[in-house]
């Protein structure tokens, strides 16, 4: 709870700063012709000399009021703060305090020192001090004996990699990314169906190794799965390799550092892998979504353990997926993708936009199966070395997808129950039309990796619209 | 060093545990709804079972969910449980 100051003149000062040593024989100034004073010492209860002090030992009063710098003045008017200054000015201190000779032989100016309450080192211990009842989670407590990693595999907490064990003091850090509540219910978490917390979320992303700052991302990419729309259950329920693709865009990937560009779906970049591990993970703890359980998948994919990825804006002639999708220029936003793991498409001859396309058209045709058409979505990640083609000639997002699409509407002759020798197909039916390979829309556009290789890379999606999963975009907010 | 405090990741919920009910000695003059996941040819599967079900002498109703890959929605399984004995899901591909 916040403690009541009494009214007057509060001050907050540490005997470790020097600046605080200077100042304090003017304690005993300003009780003597100002305000009623009290002092608040957060180091030495004896400090300062010149007046009594109370000690701030636990530091609470620093903590509550957010002090930052010591020596800070309060002034306090009816329990309330109406006014502060920090560090040592002596035209503010002598304004604050109404003593026009206060500290005058004393220099104009000198900077404060930090606050113990805002010490790196204790500032977690404090957190968990003064903020621990934010939190609602069951206490799990391990035996001194116990292996806390090893304890966390046992209990199924974890995706088959070591997470990181969630104290109290990481899952309110990480809390201080986002400025939502802990027990603001951001989503519905399927398969369990239960109300998914930002403390739930945070104690989660704590485990996947990730970082405050990336909180806010995690928060919209689940909020971005767990609807009707993308349907995370079937997602999770599926035979098929899938599991969400997150695509993030804006210029906060940068800020967080995420990589856009070289190995960019590999190993080694804590934001992107992170990220999507949070999102997994708690699906996997909160929504109860398992392997082997509501999670059938045959062969699963890699991905998902973790397939997040920043796009490759500065060098994208196509624009962002995130704008045509809907979002404003400049707004971090998150894109969610029923997909499977990428697949490379190789062409390291094409000069020109058109022989270029021809290859890009003739791998998506093989998405799933050569003869599977309208059922699935795909995203095309371009690269940097193929983008620049299209740059080079001219051809933006509308060209390259109008180009696309039409080079995949497909002769029913070569679609039809038994063509080409394979029984999978469509109905006879079918034979004499011409069936698009893609639904419209069904081919997503982003730009990435890097920095050279004439690569690019498909991503095959699941079943797509109502029946399935929809592409979701949201932006994020802190 | 105390012992590590971790907060418990989990929804913390445990599942109803639900006896199973006891299988009927014969389906005769039972309700036994089919339920039709909508995947393909579950249709072929459920046709069959249907006549064999109703050789054996219960009704049968057919219901279908709207996709499968989606849960049932309530109102559906709530028809089904109070119009049939017995229920079948169909899983087909």
């Amino acid at each position: 709870m916040k403690p009541q100051l009494p009214d007057g003149i509060v001050a907050i000062v540490k005997r470790e700063c020097a600046t605080c040593v200077m100042v304090d024989p003017l304690f005993a100034h300003i009780a003597a012709n100002g305000a009623p004073l009290t002092v608040y010492t957060q180091d030495d209860p004896t400090f300062p000399a010149s007046v009594a002090a109370v000690h701030d030992a636990d530091l609470s009063v620093s903590w509550h009021y957010d002090i930052e710098t010591v020596p800070t003045l309060l002034r306090i008017e009816n329990g309330v703060e109406i006014d502060r200054t920090f560090g040592w000015s002596k035209d503010a201190w002598q304004k604050f305090t109404g003593i026009a000779d206060l500290g005058a032989d004393l220099p104009v100016m000198r900077p404060g020192c930090g606050s113990l309450s805002v010490d790196p080192n204790l500032e977690d211990e404090l957190r968990v001090r003064f903020t621990s009842s934010t939190l609602h989670s069951r206490h799990v407590e391990l035996a001194s004996a116990e292996d806390e990693f090893e304890s966390m595999f046992i209990r199924g907490w974890t995706d088959g990699l070591p997470v990181i064990p969630p104290t109290p003091e990481r899952v309110l850090r990480m809390l201080t990314g986002t400025t939502r509540n802990p027990q603001d219910v951001v989503a519905i978490a399927p398969p369990n169906l239960v109300q998914l917390t930002v403390e739930k979320i945070a104690i989660n992303a704590v485990m996947a190794g990730a970082l405050p700052e990336y909180l806010p991302w995690i928060i919209t990419a689940l909020e971005a799965v767990c609807n009707d729309e993308f349907n995370m259950h079937g997602v999770l329920a599926t035979t098929m390799p899938v599991g969400p693709v997150i695509i993030c865009n804006g210029p906060g990937t940068q800020a967080i550092g995420m990589n856009s560009g070289v190995n960019v779906f590999g190993q080694g970049n804590r934001a992107n892998l992170t990220i999507g591990r949070a999102v997994q993970l708690t699906i996997r703890n909160v929504g109860g979504g398992k392997p082997g359980e509501v999670d059938r998948a045959t062969h699963g994919n890699p991905g998902k353990l973790s397939f997040c990825f920043a796009e490759d804006e500065a060098g994208s002639p196509f624009g962002t997926l995130a704008e045509e999708r809907g979002i404003a220029p400049q707004q971090n936003a998150v894109t969610v993708f029923a997909g499977e793991g990428p697949r490379c498409v190789v062409d390291q001859a094409a000069r020109t936009p058109e022989q270029l396309t021809n290859s890009f058209a003739a791998c998506l045709r093989a998405t799933h199966h050569p003869k599977s058409v309208l059922s699935f979505d795909a995203i095309l990640v371009v690269s940097p070395d193929h983008s620049r083609v299209y740059a080079e000639a001219g051809w933006g997002r509308e060209r390259l997808l109008s180009e696309l699409h039409a080079r995949l509407q497909i002769p029913g002759a070569e679609l039809v129950r038994g063509a080409l020798d394979m029984a999978e197909g469509l109905p006879p039916k079918f034979a004499d039309r011409i069936v698009p390979k893609f639904k419209a829309g069904g081919i997503l556009l982003a730009h990435a990796g890097g920095g050279a290789g004439l690569f690019s890379s498909v991503i095959g999606g699941w079943a797509n619209g109502a029946m399935g999963s929809t592409p979701v975009t949201r932006p994020v907010l802190s | 060093m105390s012992a590590p405090i971790l907060l418990d990741p989990t929804n913390e919920s445990r599942p109803a545990q639900r006896e199973q009910l006891a299988r009927p000695a014969s389906v005769k003059g039972l309700t036994v709804g089919l339920l039709d996941i909508v995947k393909a040819r579950g249709d072929i599967y459920l046709n069959r079972l249907e006549e064999l079900f109703v050789a054996e002498g219960a009704k049968v109703l057919r219901f279908r969910k709207p996709t499968f890959t989606k849960p049932a929605p309530p109102d559906l399984r709530h028809e089904i449980s109070i119009q049939c004995n017995v229920v079948i899901e169909a899983l087909a591909d």
